[in-house]
């Protein structure tokens, strides 16, 4: 039995089968695991939106919260609504792509995204006479070692921050990795985005903590100790996705009441 | 031939792939921060190795020698496709921090190491429980160096708060040292003195010693 095992007809035989079955029981997995996949996905998304907008309620599902808020989607261009621009729309694969995205220039590119959607989805979530309470807003950028991607919510007045929240990043552990730290996030709900310019965002993190001295306390939130890349690559993210370049002329238009 | 006990229980002290064959170490660095990861960590190493001991062990005598070694490859990777499937469905959070070294679980030498060592030369069972063996004696210095970790990097267990962090409004100031990957090496190497300290057989003979000084006078 072993003495002919190494004929080619058997090693081939050998290997064609063994290549058959590892792809089908690889491919099963797959398969059957996907959709419970996409749900997780989705549902860590979602919880994320929520926990940007400070909306937790322990009795119901994070479906169920999801339900009051509104997905929109906004040409960054115009600042206008438009409608989700392909089934299942993916703005961050939408970034490489040649119709849905663009490079962004190196001169502008101060978050170091170098592709940018030509649509984002926003969330929006209105109040029971139907004014606008909250905006969710998707925002990233390039940290020390990694894109960091998270959540700023904004309240109705487009300005003053409700929460801010990182769903996927590899910073340093105990250091840039505190911007998951509570006690962190916690400083950022009133801080505000924008001084008088609208398009010019104000917000940024600075080196060690904000007093009551510190001029423009409004506009200024403690860096993390012992980050600066990370603290630095916050700043930058906010700076570039509040700007002329992201979100400021859809919520100029907004605030106009013309979206 | 070896019991089915000793099979087992060999490898967690006496003959451990971290601790005496020194295997295995990259991954123990990466996912020790805190007891969670190390875990699911130790978890998913104990079923991929016992299942490629199985599987290599049941076709052994069918595997050309000429291509033995891509034939264990195969059938680790695609147990390690599975479990990383498995995971992504069934713990998500999890396998977001494990990321890539639950994929990396394939570069692990001691999977490849026991295929090969074992499996090759002893029938399914007893291979497979080999597999679980190795793979508890890899869990358990994971979740020593995660304990230490954890606790005092971050002053908590399983997440759950022990000593609470200067930064959340307690007294003690986390060692920002251990939550970095270079502080699992210290703790192994602590664990590998502690073991050898026990079991003196362990400690390997020098590979030479010094000729004493013959020369009158020389110094």
């Amino acid at each position: 039995m072993s003495s002919n095992n190494d004929s080619i007809g058997k090693t081939l035989t050998v290997t064609i089968l063994l290549c058959v079955i590892c792809s089908v029981v690889v491919s099963a997995a797959a398969v059957l695991l996907k959709p419970k996949q996409v749900a997780n996905r989705e549902l860590d998304r979602k919880s994320n939106i929520l926990a940007a907008a400070g909306i937790s309620d322990a009795s119901k599902s994070v479906d169920e919260l999801f339900a009051q808020i509104e997905t929109r989607y906004v040409d960054l261009d115009s600042g206008k609504f438009v409608d989700e621009p392909v089934a299942n729309y993916n703005a961050t694969k939408a970034a490489k792509d040649p119709e849905l995205g663009h490079p962004v220039p190196r001169s502008e590119d101060i978050a170091s995204i170098k592709y940018q959607a030509n649509v984002m989805p926003v969330y929006i979530v209105r109040d029971s006479a139907n004014d606008l309470e909250k905006v969710i807003l998707p925002v990233h950028g390039y940290g020390l070692w990694s894109t960091l991607y998270g959540f700023l919510a904004l309240e109705g007045d487009l300005n003053t921050v409700v929460g801010l929240g990182f769903y996927s990043h590899a910073e340093t552990p105990g250091l840039g990795g505190e911007v998951d730290n509570p006690a962190w996030k916690a400083l950022w709900p009133g801080k505000e985005v924008y001084g008088e310019d609208k398009t010019d965002p104000e917000i940024r993190l600075i080196k060690g903590s904000v007093g009551a001295e510190t001029p423009d306390a409004e506009h200024k939130v403690d860096g993390l100790s012992g980050a600066t890349l990370t603290s630095n690559g916050v700043t930058h993210l906010l700076q570039y996705w509040m700007g002329e370049n992201g979100y400021a002329p859809f919520l100029n238009n907004l605030r106009a009441g013309e979206a | 031939m070896s019991t089915t006990k000793d099979v087992l229980t060999t490898p967690i002290l006496k003959n451990n792939p971290i601790a005496l064959q020194i295997l295995g170490i990259c991954s123990a660095l990466a996912v020790t921060s805190n007891l969670a990861t190390a875990f699911v960590m130790s978890l998913a190493v104990i079923s991929v190795t016992a299942f490629s001991n199985f599987f290599v062990s049941l076709i052994r005598n069918h595997i050309p020698g000429s291509i033995r070694i891509i034939v264990q490859m195969t059938i680790i990777a695609s147990l390690v496709i599975v479990v990383d499937q498995i995971l992504k469905a069934f713990a998500y959070e999890i396998s977001k921090q494990l990321s890539v070294f639950v994929g990396l679980i394939i570069t692990n030498c001691i999977v490849m190491g026991r295929a090969e060592a074992f499996a090759m030369k002893n029938p399914p069972i007893q291979s497979f429980f080999d597999g679980v063996g190795n793979g508890l004696g890899y869990g358990l210095v994971l979740m020593f160096v995660g304990f230490f970790r954890e606790l005092f990097g971050s002053g908590s267990l399983f997440g759950i708060e022990i000593l609470p962090l200067v930064n959340n409004g307690g007294w003690y100031q986390g060692n920002g040292m251990l939550l970095l990957p270079p502080s699992a090496f210290f703790l192994i190497g602590l664990f590998i003195w502690g073991v050898r300290t026990l079991r003196k057989e362990q400690v390997e003979k020098p590979e030479y010693t010094m000729y004493p000084n013959t020369k009158k006078g020389a110094a």
